[in-house]
């Protein structure tokens, strides 16, 4: 080893300065930002992108280094040869006509596209390989992606990034509109950031109250892009989406005061030191006529004005790697005030757990006089595990009666009597104020018929079409193997010898 | 009348039994085949005999080695029977179903005008290059020259030499027993360079019982077709530290020349990648005595598993992935030692984990932060990491040090990290263990497919089987005729169709058929459609015996 220690110094010595010492600019730069939109409807939507950009060719052999691109993504544009990849997960549905235009929308499930470079000979087979490979990298079952579900669109779809030729041939798409998003999928997704979920916006992302949200979507979107104003070079350019909208009910308990902790129990404590920039947004566009609907603390030193999606926006700018941001607390929690609430009332709702909890749905209403209000609840029929199924199934489910517990003013005031002295039928509910009295009402049962599946059908089947071959081939063979033969006629039947009896009994000669 | 009416009904009676009869015979003539032949399940014929004849196969590993002899190296009588050919023959004595016997062909002869030239000169590096020069020696072979007993070839207390390339030098000796004592010598010098027991052993870990080679031997990493080589730099702290490696400089410089050389055992391919907040799954312990943190040699192994989550495994093949950490300790746990089973620290500051890489930890100095506000620029000194890195490489693959006779010169191996001699040792060693995992792959497909009828073997299937036996017997017949790399090659054919044959997905589709199944299937159909049938063959039985008896009767 002593010999090879040596030629190694001497190569040091004469590479050494070439090979480092000046400092080159880094070659990855990453930008990070989240945008916190109150919706109309009371929600709140929270939209992450990361990006992350790597200023290099990636040749198909020889040595790659990753320093905050992932190693994982870039194999895979390096193996399969890919121009631009988009890949979403998404649980639930964007509902435009409550929450106005998204960002970026993405339909439920997963949906992967992909652009292949002209160098592929073989697209499909290579398709076919990315999505097992895109499968394992995010736990997901997009293994089931293959020619009946892939279609190659001719005008949609076109490449995102630069292209020089869209030759249709190469692009792929495949959506799975089954495929069911959790923590599994969330877990290699946050892999991917180069602060993992140590530091910066990411820190953010826990995967209980990621979920326990109404539209839940997570993107990779990969696409070549110019790395300088003139586009001599390419780069390329990863871009991690997330967006989730929380629901104002469900985790909100009816209030619609936000700030971060409450949504994703966590503050920001401190900026990635890997990213160039890490800014937080907050929509505070105020809605209606009257401003000031909204209020955000702490104040923000910026804020920024532009027309997004048609419509002029004003957003509060919060810059983690600004010292001032951070610093004053030691933690960053930004909190949205509703001025004026937009309606009154209570509404709790607790979702049911499959065989665990039932549903749970209380409003506190104030029905105006001589109205009618109907509260009117939407279901779907399933079918239970087949074990599940009670000795009777076609006679039907119960679903518990609902409660209307009500404060109704009285006609007459009645006396502050004494509550220990009045009788009995009239104190069983403590009455505060005298010109109202308390009712509890209670509605009928409601009883649902599930769909109940045919418990016996494949044995039936079986049995029936064999007892039809065995009774026609049963009868086929007595046919042709028993001997007939004509019986002579016996002496009279039934009725003759009970005509003999009687001709007997008569003293008549029998016939 | 009545006579006319029997004769009408024993008409009829003949009728029903011919029926009955012809029933019969559709049923065993048409029915039972075509139930037979739906039914069945479609295995292709496979060699079962060839497969249990591979368990007793016998390797013979066969080494040439080629004696020069120069002139006044042995007494001239002895010159006077060159050349001929010496073998030698010795069984490897292992516990396994493989009889092993390596066998030293020895061709002697005299040397050739620019041998004796090479040899005559004054340093020995220089002959070696000048005699390596006009040809390049096959795999596996040696040349092993005999230099007269005063040459000044080499220092005069050194018996023999060992070279980079597949050569040695031996120093003669003027006496009535030369050959006797210089074969010898060579022997000696031949399994140092070539086949050992260990080397052997080593790579038939998996196979051997545990009891003699106990699990905290060594074992080299599986054989493979190709190889991933991933470099990582941890850095856990990025607030405090910016840590900068020249990792493309370094892969060009050390790694891509050592890969070069042992790119016959198979493909590699180097990527690196930089990790951020990925930290050790262990809490360092505080030393106050000397103000550092060490990591306890017993809490080694629990370092590996929370970081292996963040390497990401590799995406694009399927070859094994070898992982070397370089890991810079958060400020408030540095330095950082890693302590040995005595507690002294290792002096690399690295450890490896057999079949998976190594890890070094790679302290930041601590002149760095005087006077520069956080974060530190760090530069790594790639020539002590890469140091650390190829050596582990060289364990991780199974090359051991070499074990020298005495008084024996030897340089190292040049800038390459490895000697060609070692990678022939390394191609021995990979062809038996292909080999051993070839058999018992094929062995315990076919004990599979015996004991279980209800697999499917496709033709596929059963073409694979026969390359893959054909395979090993090819790579037997190689090296006992001392061809190393095509034995080598068809030795991973073995492997490669061995191993396909056995993962097909086809073998699983009628795994799993129950009895009950069939049979509620069955029987309502067949049993209403076979009792009759058998009764009535039963009835027709019956009366014919009575019909032959009765003429017996009148007899």
């Amino acid at each position: 080893m002593a010999a090879a220690v040596r030629i190694f110094l001497l190569l040091l010595l004469l590479l050494g300065p070439g090979g480092w010492g000046q400092a080159e600019p880094p070659r990855d730069s990453l930008r990070e930002e989240l945008v916190i939109t109150p919706l109309p409807s009371g929600d709140v939507a929270a939209t992450f992108q990361f990006r992350t950009r790597w200023d290099s060719e990636l040749q198909r052999e020889g040595v790659s280094h990753y320093r905050l691109f992932p190693k994982a993504l870039g194999q895979l544009i390096s193996k399969y040869s890919l121009r631009e990849l988009h890949l979403s997960l998404t649980q639930g549905f964007w509902r435009t006509r409550y929450w106005g235009t998204p960002f970026l929308q993405a339909p439920s499930g997963a949906e992967l596209w992909a652009w292949f470079q002209e160098t592929v000979t073989d697209v499909d087979e290579s398709w076919k390989e990315l999505s097992n490979v895109l499968s394992g990298i995010f736990c997901a079952s997009l293994n089931f992606i293959d020619s009946t579900n892939t279609v190659t669109p001719t005008a949609s779809f076109k490449p995102l990034g630069l292209a020089n030729g869209t030759d249709h041939s190469f692009l792929r798409y495949a959506v799975l509109p089954r495929e069911v998003v959790c923590t599994e999928n969330l877990t290699p997704w946050k892999k991917l950031l180069p602060c993992s979920s140590k530091a910066g916006l990411s820190v953010l992302l826990k995967a209980d109250r990621l979920f326990h949200t109404s539209y839940h979507s997570q993107a990779v979107h990969i696409r070549p892009v110019c790395r300088n104003a003139r586009c001599t070079s390419v780069s390329w350019e990863l871009r991690q989406t997330l967006s989730v909208v929380f629901d104002a009910f469900v985790t909100g308990q009816g209030k619609k005061d936000w700030s971060l902790f409450r949504m994703f129990s966590r503050t920001l404590t401190e900026p990635c030191p890997l990213a160039s920039e890490s800014r937080v947004y907050v929509d505070i566009t105020s809605y209606g006529q009257d401003n000031e609907t909204l209020e955000v603390y702490p104040p923000p030193l910026t804020t920024y004005q532009d027309v997004i999606l048609g419509t002029r926006k004003t957003y509060a700018v919060y810059d983690l790697l600004d010292a001032a941001v951070v610093s004053n607390s030691r933690s960053l929690n930004i909190q949205l005030k509703w001025k004026r609430p937009p309606e009154n009332g209570y509404i709790h709702y607790q979702p049911a757990q499959d065989r665990m909890q039932p549903h749970l749905l209380e409003m506190l209403i104030q029905l105006p006089a001589n109205s009618i209000t109907k509260v009117s609840i939407q279901f779907e029929r399933a079918l239970l595990k087949w074990t599940e199924y009670t000795p009777d199934p076609n006679h039907g489910f119960y679903v518990s009666p609902s409660v209307l517990s009500a404060l109704v003013p009285s006609v007459v005031a009645a006396k502050p009597g004494d509550w220990e002295e009045s009788p009995l039928f009239n104190s069983l509910f403590p009455v505060s104020d005298s010109s109202s009295y308390f009712v509890r009402l209670y509605t009928e049962p409601l009883l649902v018929s599930l769909p109940t599946p045919d418990f016996s059908m494949p044995y039936n089947v079986v049995c029936l079409t064999c007892t039809v071959v065995a009774v026609c081939y049963g009868s086929f063979y007595n046919l042709l193997t028993r001997t007939f033969q004509i019986e002579e006629p016996r002496k009279g039947g039934l009725v003759k010898r009970l005509a003999n009896l009687i001709r007997r009994a008569r003293g008549v000669p029998p016939l | 009348m009545a006579a006319a009416g029997a004769a009408a009904t024993d008409l009829e009676v003949v009728r029903g039994k011919r029926a009955a009869l012809f029933f019969a015979t559709v049923v065993i003539v048409l029915g039972l085949p075509l139930w037979w032949k739906t039914t069945e399940t479609y295995r292709a014929p496979l060699p079962y005999s060839q497969i249990s004849g591979l368990n007793s196969l016998k390797l013979r590993l066969m080494v040439p080695v080629t004696v020069v002899f120069t002139q006044e190296s042995v007494p001239l009588d002895d010159q006077e029977k060159l050349p001929f050919t010496v073998v030698h023959e010795r069984e490897i004595p292992l516990k396994y179903k493989l009889k092993i016997k390596c066998r030293f062909q020895k061709a002697y002869r005299k040397a050739l005008d620019h041998e004796e030239a090479a040899l005559s000169l004054g340093n020995i590096q220089e002959a070696e290059a000048m005699l390596a020069e006009p040809s390049e020696q096959a795999e596996g072979s040696l040349t092993v020259y005999v230099i007269s007993e005063r040459c000044s070839l080499l220092p005069q207390d050194m018996m023999s030499y060992i070279g980079s390339k597949r050569m040695a030098v031996v120093r003669g000796i003027m006496h009535r027993e030369a050959f006797n004592i210089i074969g010898r010598r060579i022997i000696q010098v031949a399994q140092a360079m070539s086949l050992t027991e260990d080397v052997l052993a080593a790579a038939l870990a998996d196979h051997l019982p545990e009891d003699k080679w106990s699990s905290d031997k060594r074992r080299p990493l599986k054989s493979s077709l190709g190889y991933e080589i991933t470099f990582s730099l941890l850095n856990p702290d990025p607030k405090s530290h910016d840590v900068h490696w020249d990792i493309e400089g370094a892969v060009r410089r050390y790694v891509q020349p050592f890969l070069r050389a042992l790119s016959a055992a198979g493909n590699f391919s180097v990527d690196s990648q930089i990790l951020y907040y990925a930290v050790l799954g262990v809490n360092p312990r505080f030393d106050s005595a000397s103000s550092s943190y060490y990591l306890a040699a017993h809490s080694l192994p629990h370092v590996i598993n929370p970081v292996e989550s963040r390497l990401g495994s590799s995406a694009a093949s399927l070859y094994p992935v070898l992982n070397f950490l370089l890991y810079v300790p958060e400020l408030a746990h540095s330095p950082l030692y890693i302590q040995d089973k005595d507690g002294a620290p290792v002096a690399t500051n690295a450890f490896h984990s057999p079949r998976w890489g190594g890890i070094m930890v790679y302290n930041v100095d601590p002149k760095a932060y005087n006077g520069s506000q956080l974060p530190v620029r760090v530069e790594v000194d790639m020539m002590r990491v890469m140091e650390v890195f190829l050596a582990q490489l060289r364990l991780l693959f199974g090359i051991p040090q070499p074990q020298l006779p005495p008084k024996c010169l030897f340089w190292g191996p040049k800038s390459e990290g490895i000697m060609t001699w070692e990678l022939d040792r390394l191609l021995w060693a990979r062809s038996v263990e292909n080999l051993a995992t070839a058999t018992t792959t094929l062995t315990s497909l076919a004990q599979l497919l015996g004991k279980i009828s209800n697999i499917v073997i496709k033709d596929d299937v059963a073409s694979e089987v026969y390359r893959a036996v054909a395979a090993v017997q090819k790579a037997a017949e190689e090296l006992s005729s001392g061809h190393l790399s095509s034995a080598f090659a068809a030795s991973q054919e073995a492997v490669t169709s061995s191993e396909r044959a056995f993962f097909d997905p086809s073998l699983l589709h009628l795994l799993y058929f129950p009895d009950d199944q069939k049979f509620a299937i069955y029987i309502p159909l067949f049993l209403p459609m076979a009792v009759p049938i058998l009764l009535s063959l039963f009835k027709i039985f019956l009366e014919t015996r009575k019909s032959w008896k009765k003429p017996e009767k009148t007899d």
